[in-house]
């Protein structure tokens, strides 16, 4: 502030094109102030863009996966001894009865092509697979019992240590002590990549496939616990949208200036600002110690999610409520209509896309949300199989997202690591999805009064 | 599923309730004009079919468990509890065999007099549920298989006699409505005034939440105090939970962790979000305000577990290599108040920003225009008139960021490691409240133990904190609101 006191006695102002020293020094300071500010920002910005590299750096691996072709010699001796294409019968030959087949034809593909290598025995092909390509060759046979006998190319997943040499995360002195890999491994990996049967290419697997056990990292993917997010939010949008909008409209347009309406306010504006966990433990305590309901179910974390969402949708569809303007009320009342139809019928339909865009923030915030995921037992649980239906989509132990991406980043396996990293990209996908849609809505419909 | 199907005879039930009740003002009305609209005379109907019985329906779903199982256990008396085992896991017990009998009857490996009159002595139970499915760990006592028989026979007479009553309700809801109907009846204000009650129901279920969120944390935290001493938990300096027995739960080394690392976060995200929002409000053209401010707030709406994994394979390792071993030598692992410290400071930026900005643009602009008058510079006229007068609000604010950053867990449970110590060094592993609840209630503990039981005693601090918090916080912002409008 320009000091009342200063008097700059005596001197006097010499001139109005050159400042003096304190001018000058007042100035400086002005800039000084704006630059903090502005650092600020750039501060917030930085953060962001180190975020979301961090984000894309790291997960966009996670697309891609590293595959073998392996031609595979269908043999019938090991796969239906009896012969009769039986499928009671040749679902007795386990996955062990198909490994020593892969190896074998793996082995002798590197043979045919030329490769030098040390390995003798087919046996040590093993570490170049993935655990689960005995069941997928399986799978396949069982489907085309027609094909015994021939020779079939399959495109058979690589384990992750070669998938991860492929990605750089993985190298020669990394595996010093892996005893799932050795440096001749990695030559072999090398010449079959040379030799165009080891590729990477794009995983539809991590997108639509299911959680796998901790030992088969390239085989996880998020499709299951997508659906279990899916049916949550269902949950969240059938229960938070008309009670939110229900509870919404009384407190905006019937409420009476009284002691209940103040006890319920301020609950609302309390709950909004309740940790997350805390609803996590409400849950764990009264749908399942309580009410029984089954753990890890979607039904229980939709229920969790919609009393943690309703406070969010309340308060903007509040806000949309009080922007129509009390003319078109007063118009409605004015020819007759009751209070009752004045709300439902005209400032209701003005008021629904704010009410949207609000429901919509609020479900994208309710798909994040992790921590009362993890007390209704929604992690540790590995979700392997798809639900059967609807019933058991809403009530069979799932994942959800940010619980299964919570799940990936506790394992062992730096492997999970990048499928994390991945998740979050899909995650992200969603939440920008389901904003981009709120503004849309927003820009298109919202009327200024 | 019979309860599926009861509530959709009900709405079939209200349905043609519906119809009827339009169809019967139109005949009935014989030429006069009818109160209302005929909908209305339909809604009456429908609504006195649908909603006393949904709500029975509601109520008895839930009360019915209740019942059956205190009458259950009453039955089975102190007699029946095996020594070193509590009522709680012979009640589990009876629950997995009525589920069992339920299973066999349905597959068809037994009929459904033949499991309630099986006998424990004569036919082995277990076996039995074993074909059906259901898995039951050591031989099932005389007492237990008796008790699930009065369970099962309890429950089907429950779920019939509830069947009956949810019926009749809708039938006899449906009914006087019906009659009811005639030119004269205001149904109108009759349906207004049930929907009204509706709305209001609609609201209540915010007290309700907070009432089941005081409840389940109350009444676990009683539990949780009669089995361990409130003394040692308030009072003692160590957290060592062994699932063993004898553990020090003191609560002194998590509230440490939450405050230390919440201080850290507040230290970064308080004075760039503040910068930010001053910047934004006075400097910035429109144009930079319309494409900033959404770019700070993208911060905001990134989901805590992103931050989580940020903290522990991006920022902890970066600290780690400045910090570590190869380093200053400050630091053992990537974990650390430190890292978690950062990462949710970055996540409060927003907040903090978004709020101030708020609260900068309510203080008017005459106080601004005075100090411009007086030949104030912008900066001079921020710092000595605007921050001042914005300061209760920014105050409030920055309480609100604190009460968040408590109440964080995802960044927490990932980036700030799992030992409880006391410590200064921001760049050793602490824990938190949040942190020790998700890892108390998640693992395989019996939930009557101490250790899984301390869950509810932390949950209750850290609600009784973030509750404060923000009380005093909204007031503060409110009564300086107040100042201005």
């Amino acid at each position: 502030m320009s000091d009342a006191t200063y008097s700059g006695a005596g001197k006097g102002r010499s001139s109005l094109t050159t400042a003096d020293a304190r001018t000058a020094k007042r100035n400086a300071a002005e800039k000084r102030f704006r630059f903090y500010g502005l650092a600020a920002i750039g501060a917030g910005m930085f953060f962001l863009v180190v975020l979301l590299t961090a984000i894309v750096s790291n997960g966009i691996g996670a697309f891609q996966q590293t595959f073998i072709e392996v031609p595979v010699y269908l043999d019938e001796q090991a796969l239906d001894p009896n012969g009769n294409r039986d499928p009671a019968d040749m679902r007795k030959v386990s996955t062990f009865g198909y490994n020593p087949l892969i190896q074998t034809a793996l082995y002798q593909q590197v043979r045919d092509a030329g490769i030098e290598t040390s390995y003798e025995d087919a046996g040590d092909m093993k570490a170049l697979l993935s655990a689960s390509a005995a069941a997928e060759v399986r799978d396949w046979v069982l489907e085309n019992p027609g094909r015994i006998g021939d020779t079939v190319t399959f495109e058979l997943l690589a384990s992750s240590r070669v998938d991860g040499y492929l990605k750089d995360r993985v190298s020669r002195d990394s595996i010093v002590n892996d005893r799932n890999i050795d440096a001749g491994h990695l030559d072999l990996v090398d010449a079959l990549q040379a030799d165009g049967a080891l590729h990477k290419s794009f995983n539809p697997g991590f997108i639509f496939g299911s959680d796998a056990s901790e030992s088969r990292a390239e085989q996880a993917g998020l499709g299951v616990s997508m659906l279990g997010s899916l049916f949550m939010m269902l949950v969240v949008l059938v229960l938070a949208l008309p009670i939110g909008v229900a509870a919404s409209i009384y407190l905006e347009e019937f409420a009476p200036k009284n002691r209940i309406t103040d006890i319920i306010e301020v609950n609302i504006s309390n709950l909004a600002a309740v940790p997350s966990i805390v609803f996590g433990i409400l849950g764990l305590a009264a749908f399942i110690q309580f009410a029984h309901l089954p753990q890890s179910a979607p039904l229980v974390g939709g229920l969790v999610l919609t009393l943690m969402t309703l406070p969010t949708i309340i308060i903007s569809t509040r806000a949309s409520l009080k922007a129509v303007p009390p003319s078109i009320r007063d118009a409605a009342l004015g020819v007759g209509a009751s209070k009752m139809q004045a709300t439902f019928h005209h400032v209701l339909p003005l008021a629904m896309p704010g009410i949207l865009t609000g429901t919509i923030i609020g479900l994208a915030q309710a798909l994040g949300e992790t921590a009362p995921l993890l007390l209704i037992g929604m992690v540790g649980y590995i979700a392997t199989n798809y639900p059967d239906g609807i019933v058991s989509g809403f009530m069979a132990p799932n994942s959800a997202m940010p619980a299964q991406i919570y799940e990936w980043a506790k394992r062992a396996d730096p492997a999970y690591y990048e499928r994390a990293w991945g998740g979050i990209i899909i995650l992200l996908v969603f939440l920008l999805i389901m904003n981009v849609i709120a503004v849309v809505l927003r820009r298109k419909f919202e009327r200024r009064w | 599923m019979p309860v599926t199907w009861l509530f959709l005879i009900v709405l079939a039930i209200a349905l043609a309730g519906y119809f009827a009740g339009r169809a019967r003002v139109a005949s009935a009305s014989g030429g006069d004009r009818p109160h209302s609209l005929p909908n209305y005379y339909g809604w009456n109907v429908a609504l006195k079919a649908l909603v006393p019985a949904l709500l029975v329906l509601a109520v008895w779903l839930v009360a019915q468990p209740f019942v059956v199982s205190t009458t259950v256990s009453a039955q089975l008396g102190e007699g029946a509890v095996p020594e070193g085992s509590t009522i709680g896991l012979v009640m589990s017990d009876v629950r997995r065999v009525a589920d069992g009998l339920d299973a066999a009857v349905e597959q068809g490996l037994m009929s459904a007099s033949e499991a309630s009159g099986l006998d424990a002595a004569t036919s082995n139970v277990r076996d039995r549920l074993a074909e059906a499915g259901a898995a039951i760990g050591g031989s099932v006592s005389p007492e237990v298989l008796a008790a699930a028989q009065t369970w099962r026979a309890m429950t089907a007479t429950g779920t019939l006699m509830m069947t009956a009553v949810v019926l009749a309700l809708a039938i006899g809801g449906a009914a006087w409505g019906w009659l009811q109907t005639s030119a004269e009846f205001r149904a109108r204000n009759s349906v207004e005034g049930a929907i009204r009650i509706i709305l209001l129901g609609a609201a209540c279920i915010a007290i309700l939440t907070t009432l089941g969120i005081v409840l389940s944390l109350i009444g676990n935290t009683i539990q949780f105090f009669r089995i361990y001493p409130a003394s040692e938990f308030f009072g003692s300096l160590t957290w060592s939970p062994s699932f063993g027995g004898g553990s020090q739960l003191g609560i002194w080394p998590l509230l440490w962790g939450t405050l230390y690392i919440s201080f850290i976060a507040l230290l970064v995200a308080v004075p760039i979000g503040l910068f930010a929002a001053v910047y934004l409000s006075e400097y910035a053209g429109p144009k930079m305000r319309a494409w900033a401010k959404p770019l700070l707030e993208v911060l905001a709406g990134i989901p805590t577990i992103v931050y989580g994994l940020f903290a522990l394979l991006t920022v902890g390792p970066l600290l780690l290599s400045v910090f570590g071993r190869d380093g200053l030598g400050w630091m053992q692992a990537g974990t650390a108040v430190m890292t978690a410290g950062l990462v949710m400071g970055i996540m409060l930026i927003p907040f903090v920003s978004s709020l101030s900005d708020d609260i900068i643009n309510a203080v008017p602009q005459s106080l601004r225009d005075g100090s411009y008058g007086l030949g104030a510079t912008k900066s001079e006229t921020i710092k000595q008139v605007i921050l001042p007068a914005a300061l209760p609000g920014i105050v409030g604010a920055v309480l609100l960021a604190a009460s968040r950053a408590i109440g964080e867990t995802m960044i927490v449970v990932l980036g700030a490691g799992a030992a409880a110590r006391l410590s200064l060094n921001p760049f050793d592993a602490m824990t938190t409240v949040t942190a020790k609840i998700v890892s108390q209630l998640t693992g395989d503990a019996d939930f009557a133990s101490p250790e899984a039981l301390v869950a509810f005693a932390l949950g209750m601090t850290l609600f009784v904190m973030t509750l404060g918090l923000n009380v005093f916080a909204l007031y503060i912002v409110r009564k300086y609101r107040e100042q201005y409008d």
